[in-house]
């Protein structure tokens, strides 16, 4: 096992941050602690790496417990949101840090940071100070700062969330290619359930300081263990009194077994996918909606005004809304 | 600016591209000139005056006024008694502004606002504090008057503030993932501030001490009555300079200043060629 958490629960004066949390992460996986900030993620990766130290509960980094050692001792590579670049220091002696701290010798330390440099793209910038570097360019200069050391277990807080919507993107699908080149267990802690989805192959849902669920991407997706979840890791609608995602709902011109009836409000096109927002007519009148195909929209020739008859898939995986 | 000149410009005659000139915006001249003429009545002219007076009789005069023994004796105290108090300060003035900055304890805000006293003090009451506390009746048993120590604790009392309050906002703005970042990497506390910390303040370290001893060179009230003005014991330059001018040698004390002068621009600009290379390196 890379790492296992056992029973940490950890408080900031009266507010308790987290609560008997027990997380395994398998070595070689890359993990996503995901949940809605303020729920505590940041808090347990920081317990992990030794920067924040657990009320009570255990770090076991690679078989060995490290729960009282200090940061400089567990052999972690920390990479942090706002990228915390040695601004003194050139992009080769960023990168230099850890093995000059561990006194290797200079032709070692030389080639070493060429091949990391090389790796995050960033050879022809070693000469550079951090603040002539771009935002991605300086998280991919800490990532390979992190690597340097060959950490036991690489954690990264959030590590694109200071970075634009194009740029954060590219670097999701570039760390997952990353991953599976270099294998080291890593564990990223996110807000955003699709970059969850699409990089990590476990995730780790946390939220109050609690371990929601754990699985991977598509058990999470699919099988969310209760309502907080599945709202969280994707578009929920409710109809019947049940959470369905609206890609998993039917609808007919006519009613069959099992079906509500419903008004459309509107009819909004997305491109291929279209979003029918209607209002249910089985006494309650809530709004719902559902996610179809141009083709469905076509055929059944919905429109505003017009009356649909609605039920979840028999596949879709639905939870009662508590 | 550039771009309303250029369009003028194509208005009156198009075709070619005409050179985009960077005009000087008629409020910029004003600042400007405001500035210069200003700087010129307060600082420029009065200096040049003394550089005048001092040098007018030719370089011979002026550096016999200059190594007369009192003189002399009273620029070595001077230079040499700030260089000492610059570096107290660069060392216990960085201290004082981390634990401003990095500790916690009942008071901290007092003693934050204590520490721009000696600039609210004027001088010579602090000189006159100074006296009362390590004077020949002090309270302390410490008696330091017209003694050179007597000399470095004024000095010391009024350049205290420069050192922590050049490193003071660096400290707080020194992005403390740095830090926990170099420890992860495997760095021990020591090397953390060594390699880490330390390089981060260098510059405004520098400054400030640089500051401090420009101040320090220039002392007069503080020091005017612990020192006792001995001549070729603990006469500052700044005291000599005043007995020369109440003498109605004006040609000796502005050689004097002359040198103060000298020396005080060439460490600002030295300190400012400092800045810059750290300003180049981001």
């Amino acid at each position: 096992m890379g790492i296992e958490v056992r029973g940490i629960n950890k408080s900031f004066g009266a507010t308790p941050v987290l609560r008997d949390v027990s997380v395994d992460v398998a070595s070689g996986s890359l993990t996503a602690l995901l949940g809605p900030s303020g729920g505590g993620k940041s808090t347990l990766l920081r317990v992990i790496a030794g920067l924040e130290q657990p009320d009570t509960g255990t770090v076991v980094i690679s078989g060995t417990d490290a729960t009282r050692l200090s940061p400089q001792r567990r052999n972690v590579g920390f990479v942090f949101q706002h990228y915390a670049a040695f601004k003194h220091m050139t992009v080769f002696d960023n990168v230099a840090f850890g093995l000059q701290i561990r006194k290797r010798p200079k032709d070692e330390i030389r080639r070493r940071v060429g091949e990391l440099l090389e790796l995050v793209h960033l050879d022809q910038f070693h000469k550079r100070y951090p603040a002539q570097l771009s935002g991605g360019q300086r998280q991919r200069m800490a990532l390979a700062r992190a690597l340097a050391v060959e950490p036991e277990v690489l954690l990264l807080d959030e590590p694109f969330g200071a970075l634009d919507a194009q740029v954060r993107k590219e670097l999701r699908a570039w760390l997952r290619r990353l991953h599976d080149e270099v294998h080291v267990t890593t564990v990223f802690v996110t807000h955003d359930q699709e970059e969850a989805i699409e990089v990590a192959d476990t995730i780790v849902v946390l939220a109050g300081g609690e371990v929601k669920q754990t699985g991977s991407p598509h058990e999470v997706y699919d099988n969310p263990a209760d309502p907080f979840v599945m709202r969280f890791l994707g578009p929920v609608t409710e109809i019947d009194g049940q959470l369905v995602r609206p890609h998993d709902i039917e609808l007919s011109t006519t009613p069959e077994p099992g079906t509500t009836p419903a008004v459309i409000d509107r009819v909004v096109r997305l491109g291929f996918e279209v979003r029918i927002e209607m209002r249910l007519r089985d006494g309650s009148d809530h709004e719902a909606w559902a996610q179809v195909t141009r083709g469905i929209v076509e055929s059944l020739q919905l429109e505003p005004g017009g009356t649909v008859h609605v039920r979840p898939s028999p596949a879709a995986r639905s939870l009662a809304v508590t | 600016m550039a771009l309303s000149s250029t369009s003028t410009g194509s208005g009156l005659a198009p075709g070619p591209v005409r050179a985009v000139r960077r005009r000087k915006n008629p409020g910029t001249m004003l600042g400007l000139g405001t500035a210069l003429i200003y700087l010129s009545l307060i600082v420029l002219i009065p200096l040049a005056a003394v550089v005048w007076k001092s040098t007018g009789q030719g370089p011979g005069f002026f550096w016999k006024a200059v190594t007369t023994p009192d003189a002399w004796a009273s620029l070595q105290l001077t230079i040499g008694a700030s260089v000492v108090v610059a570096l107290v300060n660069l060392v216990m003035g960085t201290v004082i502004a981390w634990v401003l900055v990095r500790d916690r304890f009942p008071g901290k805000a007092v003693v934050d606002s204590l520490i721009d006293l000696p600039f609210a003090l004027p001088t010579i009451v602090a000189g006159l504090v100074l006296l009362a506390l390590y004077g020949s009746d002090s309270p302390l048993g410490v008696n330091l008057a017209y003694t050179r120590a007597g000399v470095l604790v004024a000095l010391l009392f009024v350049t205290l503030p420069f050192v922590v309050r050049t490193v003071q906002p660096v400290l707080l703005e020194l992005d403390r993932d740095m830090e926990q970042a170099a420890a992860s990497l495997g760095a021990a506390p020591w090397t953390v501030f060594r390699r880490i910390i330390l390089p981060n303040l260098l510059p405004a370290m520098v400054s400030g001490t640089a500051l401090a001893f420009t101040r320090s060179i220039a002392e007069f009230g503080s020091t005017v009555l612990i020192s006792g003005n001995l001549p070729f014991k603990t006469q500052v330059a700044a005291v000599q300079i005043f007995g020369q001018i109440e003498n109605d040698n004006a040609v000796g004390a502005a050689a004097v200043s002359t040198v103060l002068l000298v020396v005080a621009l060439a460490v600002l600009f030295a300190l400012d060629l400092i800045q810059r290379w750290g300003a180049r390196r981001g």
